[in-house]
């Protein structure tokens, strides 16, 4: 007997000691920064309280990526959710070549985020205006990532097109696990499509809405390589978001204590919204 | 009665809805086939004259096969410890959530899907320098140790779904911990390493920040930093890069075209609950 307990520590305790060392340890660490003025190169600092977590209340940059990164998460998720639902239905319909377009619907989760940036950065700058010019619309033939008002907008078409594979495939899982019969016992009661989908397809998929609300939501929040690909954070600062900003101010602003102490505040918001999130989707969840 | 015709408006939909994600590949590979001269003709068309030197002037000017042989060589590493060493802990800890030992370790875990990388962004540099470890090895063992928040919540769940009997079974016949687990419980596993394993792999390969931070040394580049780098260098030459673009795709591309049907099913099989 104690020598089977003495295997399940053995085989927790490497991974434990790994993890401590590689992952709370360096968040630890990061708090401790937050409270110092450390540049994150010279050999002294000093300990400065909460000045750090003060000023950054009063950054504008802070603030703007702040306001940057929750658009752009809200409306990926959004959109994300509603597409990908719209596509599991239609894959999961009667149709021709169901594998095939399964297949193809899927394919954008493969690839690499940023090298999908750099394709559609060339797509905005050469390839859509061509169109907007045919069009004659001067708004549709200008680079949309060069315009510091619609710039966020290029880069939630980015994410839309890539992040909605991820959340098919749930969502058509999720379809797969609904009875068959309850949709046969809804026909003979006569009930219509719309009525069919919002008392029965709806409801039974309510744990997957939350999943993926919760992923795409978190997904949207650490933005990061897309931006890095179609707009390092302009025009301007325009597009800089709080994961850009922890990233350029912490190893190359010489401001790694105070954007520590952005990322304690980051990690704090994003705690509080998956709570939140998980609380109130949880609570329409229902069981068969 | 559900009619079993083909319902062919739907069809046509999601045929042209499809194009939409076939339209930037088409592009991706008419480009890196194009010369600048053809481009500036027409940027949509096929191209004529098929110009492979694209891709052999890419492979030489961001050292593809090196990159190549890195980003493997992280991937498949890191995606087998993955399988066997996050899989061997989330079994010790299902096999033991009446202790308070492992039910700790199980929250302590999981609690770290919640935790922003930003926040040990700069702190991890730090560390992984201080200790030698801001190289190749150093990136697997990160891949590994921060798997664990994920894998070890999908693993805990399967396992505990596997009836105990099987295992006392084992122990009465005289078979170990270590052989119970490897012998009984990790070929159970399989739907769940499945997903595990695609998964991590799609996210090994393709994660661009890790490597980014930790990186120093140019030969230790993965491909999408690779692409990172070459992006400053080459901005004007877009056949180059598109071809270069393609050329760090099309690993992934083939495995996909031959394990589509696979993985898609790995990851639906395994994901739910």
């Amino acid at each position: 007997m104690a020598k089977r307990r003495a295997a399940f520590y053995l085989m927790t305790i490497p991974a434990l000691l790994l993890f401590f060392a590689f992952h709370t340890f360096p968040a630890l660490q990061g708090i401790y920064y937050a409270f110092t003025n450390w540049d994150g190169y010279s050999d002294s600092f000093d300990y400065v309280g909460f000045k750090n977590f003060i000023n950054i209340f009063k950054d504008e940059n802070v603030l703007n990526s702040y306001l940057f990164t929750f658009k752009y998460a809200i409306a990926t998720t959004v959109l994300i959710n509603i597409i990908s639902l719209l596509i599991a239905l239609g894959l999961n319909a009667k149709i021709k070549a169901k594998n095939f377009f399964r297949g193809v619907y899927f394919l954008p989760n493969i690839l690499s985020v940023l090298i999908v940036g750099f394709i559609f950065n060339y797509l905005f700058s050469n390839v859509f205006p061509v169109w907007g010019e045919k069009l004659g619309s001067d708004f549709l033939s200008q680079n949309i990532l060069g315009n510091s008002d619609w710039a966020w907008i290029g880069i939630v078409i980015v994410a839309v097109w890539q992040g909605i594979a991820y959340n098919t495939i749930l969502y058509l899982a999720g379809l797969q696990t609904i009875p068959h019969d309850l949709y046969e016992a809804s026909n003979l009661d006569g009930a219509s499509r719309w009525r069919e989908f919002w008392s029965i397809t709806f409801p039974l998929l309510a744990s997957f809405f939350t999943i993926n609300m919760v992923l795409a939501m978190k997904g949207g929040l650490m933005v990061f390589d897309q931006i890095i690909a179609l707009t390092g954070g302009g025009p301007g600062r325009s597009t800089q978001s709080i994961a850009l900003l922890i990233y350029t101010g912490g190893f190359q602003g010489g401001e790694f204590a105070y954007q520590s102490a952005n990322a304690v505040i980051y990690f704090i918001v994003i705690v509080v919204i998956s709570a939140l999130q998980l609380k109130f989707l949880q609570k329409r969840e229902m069981d068969l | 009665m559900i009619k079993k015709t083909t319902n062919w408006p739907v069809t046509v939909i999601i045929a042209l809805c499809s194009l939409l994600i076939l339209f930037p590949l088409y592009m991706t590979i008419a480009i890196a086939l194009k010369n600048p001269e053809e481009m500036a003709r027409s940027i949509f068309s096929l191209p004529t004259g098929l110009h492979f030197e694209n891709f052999a002037n890419a492979i030489k000017a961001t050292n593809f096969f090196n990159a190549l042989g890195n980003s493997a060589t992280i991937t498949v590493t890191a995606v087998v410890f993955i399988l066997l060493t996050n899989s061997m802990v989330a079994y010790a800890i299902a096999r033991n959530m009446n202790k308070r030992f492992f039910k700790t370790l199980y929250f302590y875990f999981i609690s770290a899907m919640f935790i922003p990388f930003q926040i040990i962004m700069l702190p991890v540099v730090k560390v992984t320098t201080d200790l030698h470890m801001n190289n190749i090895p150093g990136l697997i063992i990160l891949y590994i140790v921060y798997g664990l928040a994920f894998n070890v919540f999908v693993y805990v769940g399967y396992i505990r779904s596997i009836p105990y009997e099987l295992e006392e079974a084992a122990t009465v016949d005289g078979a170990s911990t270590w052989g119970t687990f490897w012998r009984i419980i990790f070929p159970l596993l399989a739907p769940v390493n499945a997903t595990i394993g695609i998964l991590s792999c799609l996210s090994t390969w393709n994660d661009f920040m890790l490597p980014l931070i930790l990186l120093g040394n140019q030969d230790s580049y993965t491909l999408p930093l690779v692409q990172y780098v070459f992006q400053g260098q080459f901005s004007t030459d877009f056949n180059l890069a598109f071809a270069s673009y393609l050329l760090a795709l099309s690993p992934m591309l083939i495995i996909y075209l031959f394990a589509q049907k696979w993985i898609i099913g790995g990851l639906t099989q395994g994901s739910i609950k």
